[in-house]
C-alpha cells in the first residue's frame, strides 16, 4: 500500500538568510523534492526608470550606480556608452583606457562577492567570504582614491570620466596586480578540490546549452554551460579589441562550473588590466560637452559585459535635457528566468546553492 | 561482614577511598562541585576559544572589548540570554517543552562523572568498571531531549529537523561504539581508569583508524560542522530549537558545547593518554589535551563546507561502518594472535592499514549523486 | 588505479586556514585607530565660499535630487548679485558631487569628515551660516585639485597587509 502524499507549498521568504537581498521563492515540495518554483520579486522596486525621466542626462548617472550596487562602475559605463551613441560624442584615448581599467577592476570585485556568497551558502562558515572581502577591500581602496566613495562611485561621465587619476594610483595598482594572483591561488587551495564542496556542487543544477540559449541567460551562467559568448569579443565596445584575453567556459553547466568560470575570469581580468596599464597614454580625460546635453531625436541601445551578464541601456531622446525613456535590460532578471529549470528535481538545500550560484542582485531585478 | 542483601551501609563505610579523609559522601560532594564548576568554566572557555580562534583564522579579531582579551564575552552572552523573555508557543505541550532543554543538557554533565583527570581516587567521581558503556549509554539520552524539543514546539519544521537529528545521531552511534571497542580490546577493560593506566603508548598510534572514525562520528553526534545542517543559518528551517528563547535556548547552546567538551574529554582519555605526561601536574595535562582536541574541531569548522542530509547518512552507513568493522576485525586479530607483540610493530602496521583502507574506500565516492529516491 | 578525492582537498584547505592563524589580522579598531580616507572623499556636508559665489545656481540645476535651494536678488545700485537664501538639505543629498564639479567659480566644496550624526533630522538642513567656509572645516579635494596638498595620504590595505610569497 503506497503512502499518499500531496505536494505542499513552502515560502522561502523575503528575509533571506544569505546575502542576496529581498527575494521570495514559493516552492512546491513533494516530500523533499522540489516540483515547482515560483520566484516573487518586486520588494526593492524604486522606480529608477521613471526617475530617470526627470533628471538631466548627467543627473541619471548617480541613479544608475544604485542598480547593481555591487558593480557600480559597470552600470555607469553602460549608461554613458548609450548616451554617447545617442549624441555622437567621442571620447579621448586616456579616458577609454581608464574606463577599461575601472571596469575590469570592478569585475574582479563583483566576482569576489559572488563567489564568497556562494561558498558561504555551501556552508563554509564565512571563511572564504572574509578572505575574498579582504581582497575586495583593496580594490575598493583604489576606487576610493580615484572617485572619493567606496560603493557608489559616480565616476563615468558623458564624454569621458569625471577626474584624472592621482599619481599614486598606478603604483598602487601595480602592487595589487602583483599580489592578486597569489591570493587567487590561495582560494583554489582552500576550496577547489574540497571533497565536500565537490559533493555539494558538482552535478547539481545543470543547465544545458540549449536551455541556456533559449532562456537568454548571459554572463558567467551562459559561459559555464559551454557557450563561448562574451560581448567583449562578440560585439566589442570601447577599446576591448586592443587587448588579448581568453574566455573560459565550463563543460557541464552545474554550480561547480559557474564557480570555476568566475575564478578563471578573474585571472583574465588581471591580464587585461596589465595590458591597459602598459598602454595608457596621457591626455585629457573628458571631452568638451555642454553642461546640459541635448541629444538629437532618436534612440540608442548600448550593452556591455557586466559582471552579472549583459547589461543594456535603451534610451529614447526627444531633444530635451532629460531622457524621454530609459529602459534597462537587467541581466539578473533574465538569468532568473532559468532558475525554475535548474531547480526542479532537487532538494531545498540544493535550491539554495543553485540560487546562490546564479548570483543575482535584487537591485537590478527590481530596479 | 558479608552483608545482608538489604542496605549495605557497612560495606560502604569500609570501602572508603583510603586516601580520602572524611568518608564517601565528602568525596562525592567535593568532586561533584569541582566537576560542575570546572565543566561550566571550561565550556565558557570553549566558547571563547572558538570565537577567537575562528576569528583569527578568518583574518579578523574576535571579541576583545568585554574584559581583557574578551574573556568575559561568554559571561556577557549568558547575562544577555538570561534577561530575555521566555516565549512558549500557544499550542505547545508545556511540560515537554519545558523539560526538553534539561534532558538535553543533563547527560552532557553526567558523562564527566567517570572521566579521570588525575591519578588516584581523587581523580574521578566514580570508577565504574563499565565506565565506557556508561558513557555511551548516557550520551544517547540527550537525543531524547532533542526529539522532545522538536515535538513540544508545535511546529512541523522543528519536528522535521528533530527527526533528522535523531536519525543522524542513531546512525553515527554505531561506528562510534565500534571504534571504542577497538580501544577496549587493547586495554582489556571497560573502565576508563584502566584504559588510561594501560596507555604507555597513546592509543592514537595503535589505533589510528579508530581515532579517525571516532573523531568523525563524534563531530556528527554533536552536530558540529561539517555536519551542522540541523542548526545551520542558510538552511530553510532553523532546526529543533526555533521556538526557544531565553534561558532554555541558553541551555541548548550550553549543551552543544558541553557535549563537544565531553567528546573531547573522551577522545583524550581513550586515545591520547588522559592525564599522563611528564613534568606538569596531571590535571593540567588533561586540560591541555582537551583544548588541543577542541582546537582541531574549531579548525575543521572554519574550513569545511556543510554536507547534505542524504550525504550525511551515506557517509555513516557506507563509509564509516564498514571501516569500523574492519578495524575491529584487525584489532581483534592482532590482540589474539600476537598478544606479546611489541606495540612498536603494531604501530606501522595499523597506520599502513588505515591509509590503504581510506584510499580504497575513496574509490566509492561518486559525484553528482544528488538525485533522491523518495 | 588512480586515487583521488581521498581527503587531499580537505587537507589542503586545512593548511590554508592554519597559516592564517599566524598572520596579523587586518581589522582596524575604530574609534581608537582610524584610517585616513582618500583625499577626494565625498563627505556629507557642503562648504560654501560666499565671496566667490555669484548666485548663478548652476549647482542647484546640476543636483539630481534638488537638495540645493538658492534665492538671489539683484542689488541694482552696486550692480551685484546678493545671495539671500542658500540652503542645502544634507539629509536628502546623496553626495554625488555633481554640484561641486559644475560650479564655474570654485565656490563650493565637499567636506572631508564623515562623523556628523545628529539627533534631529531638522539639524541636517543647513542654511547660509552653517555652510560657510571656515578654518575649522576640512575641505575635500574632490574636483578641487588645489586642496590636495593640505590633506594626508590615504592609508591603503595594500600597504598594511604585505605578505611575502
Amino acid at each position: 500500500m503506497a503512502i499518499k502524499t500531496e505536494p505542499f507549498v513552502i515560502n522561502i521568504g523575503p528575509v533571506h538568510p544569505s546575502t542576496h537581498g529581498v527575494f521570495r521563492m514559493r516552492a512546491t515540495l513533494d516530500g523533499e523534492v522540489i516540483v515547482d518554483l515560483e520566484p516573487v520579486f518586486g520588494y526593492l522596486h524604486r522606480g529608477i526608470e521613471k526617475l530617470a525621466e526627470e533628471r538631466t542626462y548627467t543627473g541619471v548617472i548617480p541613479l544608475t550606480d544604485r542598480l547593481d550596487y555591487i558593480a557600480s562602475m559597470s552600470n555607469n559605463l553602460a549608461y554613458v556608452l548609450a548616451v554617447e551613441k545617442l549624441a555622437g560624442i567621442a571620447v579621448p584615448e586616456r579616458a577609454e583606457y581608464l574606463r577599461v581599467i575601472m571596469a575590469e577592476l570592478q569585475r574582479i570585485a563583483a566576482y569576489l562577492v559572488a563567489i564568497g556568497a556562494f561558498l558561504n551558502e555551501c556552508g563554509a562558515f564565512f571563511t572564504p567570504f572574509l578572505y575574498m572581502f579582504r581582497e575586495r577591500e583593496k580594490i575598493i581602496d583604489l576606487f576610493e582614491m580615484v572617485s572619493g566613495q567606496r560603493l557608489l562611485y559616480n565616476y563615468m561621465r558623458v564624454g569621458g570620466v569625471s577626474q584624472d587619476i592621482p599619481e599614486e594610483f598606478l603604483p598602487a595598482l601595480g602592487e595589487f596586480l602583483k599580489q592578486m594572483p597569489r591570493f587567487i591561488d590561495e582560494y583554489d587551495r582552500l576550496l577547489k578540490q574540497n571533497e565536500i564542496l565537490l559533493a555539494r556542487a558538482k552535478g547539481i543544477g545543470i543547465l544545458t546549452k540549449e536551455k541556456a540559449v533559449n532562456c537568454s541567460v548571459s554572463g558567467p551562467v551562459l559561459r559555464a554551460s559551454g557557450v563561448k559568448w562574451d560581448i567583449r569579443k562578440a560585439d566589442p565596445y570601447s577599446i576591448y579589441d586592443r587587448f588579448e584575453f581568453e574566455i573560459p567556459t565550463g563543460e557541464v553547466g552545474d554550480c561547480y562550473d559557474r564557480y570555476r568560470v568566475r575564478i578563471e575570469e578573474m585571472r583574465q581580468s588581471l591580464r587585461i588590466i596589465e595590458q591597459a596599464m602598459e598602454q595608457i597614454p596621457s591626455g585629457a580625460v573628458k571631452s568638451e560637452v555642454p553642461h546640459l546635453i541635448r541629444p538629437p531625436v532618436g534612440e540608442a541601445y548600448a550593452h556591455i559585459e557586466a559582471p552579472k551578464g549583459e547589461l543594456g541601456f535603451y534610451l529614447v531622446s526627444d531633444n530635451s535635457i532629460a531622457p524621454y525613456r530609459c529602459h534597462i535590460r537587467a541581466p539578473s532578471l533574465m538569468n532568473l528566468t532559468a532558475l525554475r529549470e535548474m531547480v526542479i528535481g532537487w532538494k531545498i538545500q540544493d535550491a539554495i546553492i543553485i540560487f546562490g550560484s546564479i548570483d543575482i542582485t535584487v537591485g537590478e531585478v527590481d530596479r | 561482614m558479608i552483608a545482608s542483601p538489604s542496605l549495605n551501609l557497612e560495606h560502604y563505610w569500609q570501602t572508603l577511598p583510603p586516601d580520602w579523609p572524611g568518608g564517601f559522601w565528602w568525596h562525592w560532594l567535593v568532586l561533584t562541585v569541582i566537576i560542575i564548576a570546572s565543566v561550566l568554566t571550561l565550556v565558557m572557555g570553549y566558547i571563547w576559544i572558538e570565537r577567537r580562534g575562528m576569528a583569527r583564522m578568518q583574518a579578523r579579531l574576535g571579541p576583545n572589548r568585554v574584559g581583557p582579551f574578551g574573556l568575559l564575552q561568554p559571561v556577557a552572552d549568558a547575562i544577555k540570554v538570561l534577561i530575555k523573555e521566555d516565549i512558549v508557543p500557544a499550542n505547545a505541550d508545556k511540560i515537554v517543552h519545558w523539560l526538553a532543554p534539561v534532558i538535553a543538557f543533563a547527560p552532557a554533565l553526567m558523562i564527566f562523572a567517570v572521566i579521570p583527570f588525575q591519578s588516584g581516587t581523587a581523580g574521578r567521581l566514580a570508577d565504574l568498571n563499565i565506565g565506557i558503556l556508561y558513557v555511551v549509554a548516557i550520551g544517547s539520552v540527550s537525543t531524547v531531549g532533542v526529539f522532545m524539543a522538536g515535538w513540544g514546539s508545535n511546529n512541523k519544521y522543528s519536528l522535521l529537523g528533530a527527526m533528522r537529528n535523531v536519525a543522524a545521531v542513531v546512525s553515527y552511534e554505531i561506528p562510534l561504539v565500534l571504534a571504542i571497542i577497538g580501544v577496549v580490546l587493547i586495554a582489556g577493560s571497560l573502565s576508563l581508569n584502566q584504559i588510561v593506566l594501560a596507555q604507555d603508548i597513546p592509543f592514537i598510534l595503535l589505533q589510528p583508524l579508530g581515532f579517525l572514525l571516532f573523531f568523525i562520528a563524534g563531530c556528527a553526534e554533536i552536530n558540529r560542522s561539517p555536519f551542522d545542517l540541523m542548526e545551520a543559518d542558510s538552511e530553510l528551517v532553523a532546526g529543533f530549537h526555533t521556538e526557544y528563547s531565553g534561558m532554555k535556548f541558553a541551555l541548548f547552546y550550553l549543551a552543544e558545547y558541553a557535549e563537544a567538551l565531553a567528546i573531547s574529554a573522551i577522545i583524550t582519555t581513550l586515545f591520547l593518554g588522559g592525564w599522563r605526561g611528564p613534568l606538569l601536574p596531571p590535571w593540567l595535562w588533561f586540560v591541555l589535551k582537551v583544548i588541543i582536541v577542541f582546537s582541531v574541531m574549531v579548525w575543521t569548522r572554519t574550513t569545511l563546507p556543510r554536507v547534505r542530509i542524504d550525504q550525511l547518512m551515506a557517509l555513516a552507513w557506507k563509509f564509516l561502518l564498514p571501516l569500523a568493522l574492519i578495524n575491529l576485525l584487525i584489532t581483534a586479530l592482532e590482540v589474539l594472535a600476537w598478544p606479546e607483540a611489541l606495540p612498536w610493530v603494531m604501530i606501522p602496521v595499523n597506520i599502513a592499514i588505515m591509509v590503504v583502507l581510506v584510499l580504497l574506500w575513496s574509490r566509492f565516492f561518486k559525484l553528482g549523486w544528488g538525485r533522491v529516491e523518495v | 588505479m588512480k586515487f583521488e578525492r581521498y581527503g587531499k582537498g580537505i587537507a589542503k584547505g586545512l593548511t590554508v586556514t592554519i597559516t592564517h592563524l599566524f598572520r596579523h589580522p587586518i581589522t582596524t579598531q575604530y574609534p581608537e585607530q582610524r584610517l585616513n580616507t582618500s583625499r577626494r572623499f565625498r563627505g556629507n556636508e557642503l562648504i560654501w565660499d560666499n565671496i566667490k559665489c555669484t548666485g548663478c545656481s548652476t549647482c542647484a540645476k546640476a543636483c539630481p535630487q534638488g537638495a540645493i535651494q538658492i534665492i538671489t536678488s539683484v542689488n541694482l545700485g552696486e550692480n551685484q548679485y546678493k545671495v539671500e537664501k542658500y540652503e542645502v538639505d544634507t539629509g536628502y543629498c546623496i553626495q554625488c558631487g555633481l554640484c561641486v564639479e559644475s560650479c564655474p567659480f570654485d565656490a563650493l566644496f565637499l567636506s572631508y569628515d564623515y562623523e556628523r550624526a545628529k539627533y534631529r533630522r531638522q539639524e541636517l538642513v543647513m542654511g547660509k551660516e552653517g555652510l560657510l567656509l571656515s578654518d575649522k572645516k576640512q575641505l575635500s579635494a574632490y574636483a578641487r585639485p588645489k586642496v590636495e596638498a593640505t590633506l594626508p595620504k590615504q592609508t591603503l590595505l595594500l600597504n598594511r597587509d604585505k605578505v611575502e610569497k
